[in-house]
């Protein structure tokens, strides 16, 4: 330790004395030494804007001032906006506009808006995009945060009470009194003011910080560890590796355990976690970790999975004789017959496409905290999850105890996306060493480290081919898919069904042929992002059939119209769809989006395209077998019945079920919104519910609280019943009210009735469970991925502009038009149609994790990696085409992953309207572009020839 | 808001105590909903601002309390930079000369578990040992105790293993609220570390300083006993 400075600061207004550490960030001072966390660690490197404060009248990234050389300074952190307990019109208008998701990202861009509005009251859409291009937003309301910026003056004498923000009319809605309303989020005003506490936020006493060390090769067998260096430097408390950790395997899917802990002889990817330590701060951890000395002796690595199935390559999972040739698992499903069915077509097209590893890059980095209690015997982990059901489950296995001793708690998650549903070695390392020192331990991972760790999407190289009749009808559909797993499985046998099985969900294909390999490659483990497995394939397959429609001249969406879903129908595969408005999304992005007059009409450089897609509401089956229902929650009314809790174990992790579920028991119980208080997500607080992952929140939770909420009011009801001198059964509660269906003015007030039922029998509580319907799916293997209560459908119309000069691709707009059933609340509906957008633009045309010929990443960062900004969000109109889906609460079925797999077709389909280059490999960047454009002038341009 | 108007006609009319700053500006029963009343704000402005989080209360606090004397704040200058040694680690810490060691280890180090009971060395509630001696932590200054080995209950424990005077006091059930349980555990440890071989009345007298509001002396005194039996037979009792 250096010798400590002595600064003084003026933070929101107050003078601070601290002594700091020379090297200590402002940053890490705000959060660490004056408790103010609502200032964000996003990546400490300048490149997120996630810890903008406002220092002497100008935004800064806190992590890249130091703190000495803030001394003296004012500093306004977003603890400091509201005045008087009285929020900032900034503050009101994000959460009435619904201009946040996760809200981890959401202090940042408020200060950098405050900062702009002070110097220029009046910001142009060009001024706003300036100021906040230095902060991302993974779930992507640029839209609504320029928005929320212009109108900001609107919100400033409102209060955040529910009425509905202003989007409302857009949406038809049904007699709903709080289903279809966007009323305020629930956790909108705390994520606005800095009072979200995330995992990293949270202070226990006495707590001490973990690190991992990760492998410095691809791979190898490990030779020795020299932990003394470490374990000598000051502040170090222990230092723990393979051997100190449980000797076991562990994963995702039991079929395939393949990990451990830490690396115990082998290390199969550069990252993969070696050791760890604890120590009193992050900085000693940090230090600590370098200081651990690894020898290792190296063996031949893989990179693709092309040479990972070469005879010669070095086996990554030896110890399994499963994993021979390196495939981690092969799928090989014929449906019909597709040789039949190509030589039944008049027309086929065959298309290698490659996709990318991109990866989820939520704002906020995985972080976990454990602590023993009860002298050891019980276990309380706080985990920034997905699904905390499923790490409370990995964590009783591992640990050998009783899931019932082990209390998970799930603190607001900073974004997800697929990146957090799993078991890390965080929690693991940190279980593990404060068991050792009787301590809580806080693990987490940096940005660099997060990325490494990845679990991001499987790149997939894909051999499509279609065969269709003249009129486009398809006759047959081949496909052969091989995904890059990484070194481990991860969620991955999953993906490389979901690769296969979602294709038949949107067009009726009568033959269908999948191969699919997951290979084993010495690179990070591919998982579960957002869309799972499937935008790849769905944007080959897109990118076909415009093709083929080209091919045959017809309009791309006429061609899809013809094959389109329908209602009530099992697909070839033996997935049942129930409802279904995939022709009329169709048919209102033809309509409504400018298609007929734009499509083929536009000047060259400009493109307009379709892509379609879609995706489960849920997952039929859960991740290792159980008997437990899928979702569960609680209702307890409170004893004045002015408040009713929901107990359920879901994960708001920025996509809003905080705020959907609390609606669907306003609804059901016929209380206004306001009256629900949402209990924390903790597992001695509520009952299981497998997580936020496969989109399945709103209809197996929403169904969980509905018969909960249903369950309580009966009990309401009776009360109510009785002091009216009537039949329970033909009594409405509706706002608040219980009256005679037939007489309205036969009323009693629900909080009279609730309050007298406590009065007369004690506590009124509700229990729902759901899960879906039994025995879903087909009898082959493999049948059960891609099951499930009910899917979406969405079709996206995109406009492109492409530089023919340079390559450059600006997306201009997006129609959205999505069957997600009923629309619980519009706002955070639209949201996320936007985000999914935004990130499926992302993926198209910017983002892809590089190694390099060692394996090791270039760009594990957000300067590397790139994704979108504020600026490269394109103008976005959302529409829903609701349909009523009979398993869904109130008619609902999902959006959230459903929006994201038509993005990628509907850009690259616009950009080969543009100029008529088809890239086949993503990203589409600039020199694909030119590269394709060079290849067509030597050729003979098509534009020429097209584009008189 | 006729509830509004009710409430501000009890205080300022009916309780027959000298009327609020609104009636003697002639506004009297009529006050509006939204001006400050007697108290300093409107019950609706009241629940306008709490609505918005805790950070509303403290300014409400704030609004209503008789304003308190500016606090002096101390020059950074003024503050001494200190070394303490707390359960075997170095500490470094920026204290004000006047801080207790009580208050460092709780507010600045996160060490909870020596308690504030008195604050003014009744109670014992806050014992540490310092150089192995039984001590009040709140009589203690911080800047006394740099270059002296501080140990705290916490660091009576091996990881989540016990040391041998918790257990003995969870074997004997020697607490009941638990409050001044880890001022009792170090005091008892401070004792057998200088003679495990310690007698009842030695017992009594080295323990003489921690208050037991519980009464729960006897399974204390049983817990020392066996502790202390322990220890000399090695572990083993």
């Amino acid at each position: 330790m250096s010798e400590q400075v002595l600064i003084t600061l003026t933070v929101n207004g107050q003078e601070r004395a601290v002594a700091v550490e020379p090297s200590a960030t402002l940053l890490r001072v705000l959060r660490d030494e004056l408790q103010l966390t609502g200032t964000k660690a996003g990546c400490e490197a300048g490149d997120c804007g996630s810890c903008t404060v406002i220092v002497d009248g100008e935004a800064v990234n806190s992590c890249l001032l130091l703190a000495v050389e803030a001394d003296g300074a004012a500093i306004t952190t977003i603890e400091g906006l509201a005045t008087g307990g009285e929020l900032h019109e900034l503050q009101k208008a994000f959460v009435k506009l619904g201009a946040l998701q996760c809200g981890y990202c959401t202090p940042g861009q408020l200060m950098a808006a405050k900062a702009l509005i002070d110097h220029n009251p009046q910001p142009s859409r060009a001024e706003i995009r300036q100021a906040l291009g230095g902060n991302l937003c993974r779930c992507g309301t640029y839209p609504r945060i320029i928005e929320a910026i212009e109108q900001r003056h609107t919100f400033a004498d409102e209060t955040l009470d529910t009425k509905p923000g202003p989007h409302d009319e857009r949406d038809q809605k049904r007699d709903h009194a709080v289903v279809g309303q966007s009323v305020t989020r629930y956790d909108g005003p705390d994520k606005v003011t800095g009072r979200s506490l995330y995992t990293a936020d949270i202070r226990l006493l006495d707590m001490v910080y973990g690190k991992i060390l990760g492998s410095t090769v691809a791979h190898g067998t490990i030779k020795r560890i020299d932990t003394s260096a470490a374990r000598a430097l000051p502040g170090v408390l222990a230092v723990i590796t393979g051997e100190d950790v449980p000797d076991i395997w562990y994963g995702v899917s039991p079929a395939r355990y393949d990990e451990r802990i830490l690396a115990t002889e082998r290390v199969r990817y550069v990252g993969d976690e070696v050791a760890a330590v604890a120590a009193i701060d992050e900085e000693t951890a940090e230090q600590a970790v370098a200081l651990i000395e690894v020898q290792y002796e190296e063996l031949p690595a893989v990179f693709d999975p092309e040479s990972a199935m070469a005879p010669e390559a070095e086996l990554i999972h030896p110890e399994d004789p499963r994993f021979a040739g390196n495939i981690n698992t092969r799928v090989e499903w014929d449906f019909g017959d597709v040789e039949q069915g190509f030589a039944a077509a008049d027309c086929i097209r065959e298309q290698r496409f490659v996709g990318n590893r991109t990866y989820q890059s939520p704002i906020e980095p995985h972080a976990a905290i454990a602590r023993w209690e009860h002298h050891g015997e019980r276990l309380t982990v706080w985990s920034s999850s997905q699904a905390p059901h499923y790490k409370q489950h990995m964590l009783a296995r591992v640990f050998e105890l009783p899931m019932g001793n082990i209390r998970m708690i799930r603190p607001p998650v900073g974004g997800g996306f697929g990146a957090k549903c799993e078991t890390t070695p965080l929690e693991l390392c940190a279980v593990v060493l404060a068991r050792q020192l009787g301590r809580p331990v806080m693990m987490k991972y940096s940005r660099r480290e997060m990325v490494y760790h990845f679990r991001g999407r499987h790149k997939q190289y894909i051999d499509m081919k279609i065969g269709v009749k003249k009129d486009g009808t398809i006759t047959a559909v081949q496909s052969r898919i091989l995904l890059d797993g990484g070194a481990y499985t991860s969620f991955g046998i999953i993906t490389v069904y979901y690769a296969g099985s979602m294709l038949p969900t949107l067009y009726k294909i009568p033959n269908y042929k999948y191969d699919g390999y997951r290979v084993y490659t010495n690179l990070p483990a591919s998982g579960a992002m957002r869309g799972h497995g499937v935008p790849q394939p769905r944007w080959a397959m897109e990118s076909l059939l415009d093709d083929l429609a080209e091919e045959l001249g017809l309009d791309p969406i006429e061609i899809r119209l013809r094959n389109a879903m329908e209602p009530n129908t099992r697909t070839i595969n033996d997935l049942d769809i129930s409802s279904c408005e995939f022709k009329k999304t169709l048919e209102r992005a033809r309509d409504e989006s400018g298609w007929l007059e734009k499509r083929g009409q536009l000047p060259p450089g400009k493109g307009i395209g379709v892509g379609c897609g879609g995706f489960v509401s849920g997952a039929g089956y859960p991740i290792y077998r159980s008997d437990f229902p899928h979702s569960n929650a609680l209702i307890r009314v409170h004893e004045d019945g002015k408040a009713v809790s929901l107990h359920i174990a879901t994960a708001e992790i920025g996509q809003g079920c905080d705020t959907v579920l609390p609606q669907i028991a306003a609804e059901e119980l016929g209380i206004p919104y306001d009256w629900v208080w949402l209990a924390e997500c903790d597992s001695v607080l509520a009952p299981t519910d497998l997580g936020s992952y496969a989109s399945r929140v709103t209809l197996m939770g929403g169904n969980a609280v509905k018969m909960a909420a249903a369950a309580a009011k009966v009990q309401i009801l009776k009360v109510a019943g009785r002091q009216l001198g009537c039949d329970p059964h033909g009594l409405t509660a509706r706002d608040g009210r219980i009256f005679v269906a037939e007489h309205p003015e036969l009323a009693i007030g629900w909080d009279e009735a609730a309050r007298l039922a406590f009065s007369e029998s004690g506590p009124v509580v509700g229990t729902g469970c759901y899960r879906p319907p039994p025995g879903l799916g087909g009898k082959y293997k493999g049948a059960a991925v891609g099951t499930s209560p009910a899917y979406s459908f969405a079709t996206s119309v995109c406009e492109v502009a492409v530089d023919l000069e340079t390559g450059a691709v600006k997306v201009e707009r997006f129609s959205d038009f999505s069957d997600a059933g009923t629309v619980i609340n519009p706002v955070t509906f639209h949201g996320q149609v936007e985000g999914g957008i935004i990130m499926g633009l992302g993926e198209t045309l910017l983002e892809d994790t590089v190694h390099d010929d060692t394996g090791a990443l270039v760009n594990p960062d957000l300067h590397g990696y790139l994704i979108p900004t504020i600026s490269d969000a394109p103008e976005i109109e959302s529409h829903a085409v609701e349909s009523y889906e009979p398993h869904g609460p109130f008619g609902a079925k999902e959006i959230g992953e459903g929006c994201l797999p038509p993005i990628l077709g509907a850009i690259a389909n616009a950009i080969y309207d543009a100029c008529g280059v088809r890239v086949t490999e993503l990203p589409i960047t600039p020199e694909k572009i030119l590269r394709g454009l060079a290849t067509q002038r030597q050729a003979g341009s098509k534009l020429s020839d097209d584009r008189p | 808001m006729t509830a509004d108007r009710d409430s501000s006609q009890e205080n300022g009319g009916g309780s027959g105590l000298p009327s609020g700053a609104g009636e003697t500006h002639g506004v009297g029963r009529t006050n509006r909903d939204d001006e400050p009343n007697q108290t300093g704000m409107s019950r609706r402005g009241f629940l306008k601002t709490v609505g918005l989080g805790t950070a509303a209360v403290a300014t409400v606090a704030g609004t209503s309390a008789p304003a308190a004397e500016p606090a002096v704040a101390i020059t950074p200058e003024e503050m001494a930079k200190i070394t303490l040694v707390v359960n075997d680690r170095q500490r470094r810490l920026l204290v004000e000369p006047r801080w207790s060691l009580l208050f460092v280890l709780r507010e600045k180090l996160g060490l909870n578990a020596a308690k504030e009971g008195c604050e003014r060395g009744e109670c014992g509630a806050c014992t540490v040992l310092i150089d192995e001696q039984p001590r009040y932590a709140c009589l203690t200054l911080a800047v006394e105790a740099e270059g002296h080995r501080i140990t705290t209950l916490e660091g009576l424990m091996q990881g989540e293993e016990l040391g041998d005077v918790q257990h003995a006091f969870a074997e004997h059930d020697g607490l009941q609220c638990g409050f001044c349980t880890p001022g009792q555990i170090v005091a008892a440890e401070g004792l057998l570390r200088a003679n495990a071989a310690v007698t009842l009345d030695e017992i009594r007298t080295g323990l003489s300083g921690n208050l037991c509001r519980c009464g729960a002396y006897p399974n204390i005194f049983r817990a020392v006993e066996h502790a202390a039996q322990r220890r000399q037979t090695g572990g083993k009792s």
